[in-house]
């Protein structure tokens, strides 16, 4: 056990040395990383200000209350934010093959994906992050919740998914990069775009839409559908409570789509050349 | 067995055939010009070489390995020195980015440091090595992009215009670099190049290539000696004379300035320029001197127009 332990610890260096080298870069410019850092801030407080304003006018929306609209948000930013941190730079793609930088990634006897994963580490990000985390803790002090050790699991597990599902968004929306010029307008309409769909109720959309956010792109399981569990309200007709469970369920399978966008990406790249 | 081996290799793009069944070996420790014009495939057979690029048809295999199947393979045992790209961290010290390299060769700790500290010395980097990559100027990031290759000690240095836009004397480094580090460890050079000086000073062979296809394969005076290219000695001479006709194995190709300055096209099989010279100043006051070497286009100029093509 302890010789497989270190034996991933060694396999794992190569990444671990990279990601420092990201931090450490950032670190050399310490103005410019802490405006940075009070612009995500300014990020997450904007996003917040809307569910706010929201709530100012009206006390219930989609079968929300303040305070369960304030852990959706919560849940949501802070899976966003956690994917975007570490994965958000891939739908930059064009701007490294335009670099020259991809060529480079495949001479270097890792694989193409980790490489491009541990290229960048935003950690300008940790703003709106932590914006993320405050919601989520005043949300869920603040709301009539039954805490058992499944309510924490749920929560857990939740963080832990709809933070790969997005990861998932941002290596889909790598992968078309190769075939799109220029495509980041293009995909950004599903990951950021997936982003504002997770933050809200989904009883407020009409039914395809509700459809395509919860069984095409999985963007219901980062917050509502396990909200909706943890506050034990009654949710939405179309997807019963113990759905929030599946939330790992629909994790797989928006990495497994990912995983064959980003394959025939790269065959694409090796056949279009750079 | 043969480190680089192509057989019948073709890549075609959408309108255009890069490389055209394209067949050669390098042996290992060989060092190999791989000239050509732009857009004669140079480019793409070294993408294909490491497995940037998909043959469209025939074989590929570096070091034994076929890079389709194992591109992680080929880069553990080839270094490439792309001459327009970067292998550095741009916004980190110099010394950071060797560190980095050596992370991800997952070299040992002892024999990377033991390893860079020969390279820097050897490179003569040791006073950049704080600084920060995107602060070196062009001669000395080659020089550090060169170390980065050569890092994980491969078997195999794939150079892709390495010396382009460098003045004379980073040239000259480079190439003296290149030249110890085959003498000390054998290493196999394979360079593309539009300068005649790196043929010259660093290839024992070069493979000219003229549409994706093999145009010359041998030593580079038997190139020169097929094209008939020749050097050529530019004389100031001290006082106007008549034209310099009659020096031995030489042909006069220009008269300047009513003969001030005459050229002496001369074939280096034939002769020397130390001859040529002394030819001349037995009977004129020379007063300065310059060699011109055949140029490396004019030369593929000359390989492509007798294959008829061009």
């Amino acid at each position: 056990m302890a010789d497989r332990r270190l034996d991933l610890a060694v396999r794992l260096r190569p990444y671990r040395v990279l990601l420092a080298s990201r931090a450490h870069a950032q670190m050399q410019y310490r103005t410019s990383f802490v405006t940075d850092i009070l612009g995500t801030v300014g990020v997450g407080l904007a996003e917040f200000a809307e569910v706010w304003v929201i709530f100012h006018n009206v006390d219930v929306l989609g079968g929300l209350d303040f305070t369960a609209a304030l852990l959706v948000f919560a849940l949501s930013n802070l899976a966003f934010s956690l994917a975007d941190m570490f994965v958000g730079h891939l739908d930059q793609l064009p701007r490294y093959i335009r670099a020259g930088q991809v060529d480079a990634f495949y001479v270097r006897p890792l694989p193409l994906l980790a490489q491009l994963m541990t290229s960048d580490l935003s950690l300008r990000r940790v703003g709106r992050l932590s914006v993320a985390l405050v919601a989520l803790i005043v949300a869920l002090t603040t709301a009539d919740i039954s805490w058992s050790t499944a309510t924490v699991a749920l929560i857990l597990l939740t963080i832990v998914s709809g933070t790969a599902i997005f990861s998932a968004l941002f290596t889909t929306a790598g992968g078309l990069q190769f075939f799109l010029v220029d495509g980041a307008e293009f995909t950004n309409a599903f990951t950021y775009g997936g982003q504002y769909a997770a933050q809200q109720s989904q009883q407020i959309f009409p039914d395809p839409l509700r459809i395509f956010w919860t069984f095409v792109i999985p963007t219901a399981f980062v917050a509502y559908l396990p909200a909706v569990a943890i506050l034990d309200l009654p949710g939405d007709p179309l997807a019963p409570t113990w759905l929030a469970w599946c939330t790992p369920l629909a994790a797989a399978l928006a990495w497994a789509l990912a995983g064959l966008c980003w394959r025939s990406g790269t065959r694409h790249y090796q056949g279009a050349g750079g | 067995m043969s480190i680089i081996e192509t057989r019948d290799l073709v890549r075609d793009f959408k309108r255009t055939r890069a490389v055209d069944h394209l067949t050669l070996a390098v042996e290992p420790g060989e060092a190999v010009g791989y000239i050509g014009a732009n857009g004669a495939g140079k480019s793409t057979t070294i993408k294909m070489l490491t497995g940037i690029l998909k043959p469209t048809s025939g074989t590929v295999r570096t070091c034994g390995i076929d890079p389709m199947r194992d591109r992680i393979g080929v880069a553990r045992r080839v270094g490439v020195v792309f001459g327009q790209r970067s292998q550095l961290w741009w916004d980190l010290p110099l010394r950071e980015s060797f560190g980095i390299l050596a992370a991800i060769h997952r070299l040992d700790p002892a024999a990377a440091a033991a390893r860079t500290d020969r390279l820097v010395e050897q490179l003569e980097m040791g006073p950049q090595l704080g600084t920060p990559v995107r602060s070196l100027s062009l001669g000395q990031r080659m020089r550090a992009e060169i170390a980065a290759a050569l890092l994980h000690t491969p078997e195999l240095l794939i150079l892709d215009e390495p010396t382009i836009g460098l003045d004379v004397l980073s040239k000259q480094r480079l190439r003296e670099f290149l030249v110890a580090e085959r003498r000390e460890r054998g290493t196999t050079l394979l360079l593309t190049t539009h300068d005649m000086g790196d043929i010259e000073r660093l290839c024992d062979r070069v493979l000219v290539v003229d549409h994706g296809r093999l145009a010359f394969d041998g030593t580079l005076p038997g190139l020169a000696a097929t094209v008939g290219a020749q050097r050529m000695l530019v004389i100031d001479l001290a006082e106007p004379s008549l034209d310099l006709t009659g020096v031995p194995n030489t042909t006069l190709v220009e008269s300047e300035s009513g003969g001030l300055r005459q050229r002496l096209a001369f074939d280096a099989e034939a002769t020397t320029a130390a001859a040529v010279l002394a030819h001349v100043s037995a009977r004129h006051g020379v007063r300065d001197l310059t060699i011109e070497e055949p140029d490396i286009e004019d030369v593929v100029r000359r390989i492509y127009a007798a294959s008829g093509r061009g």
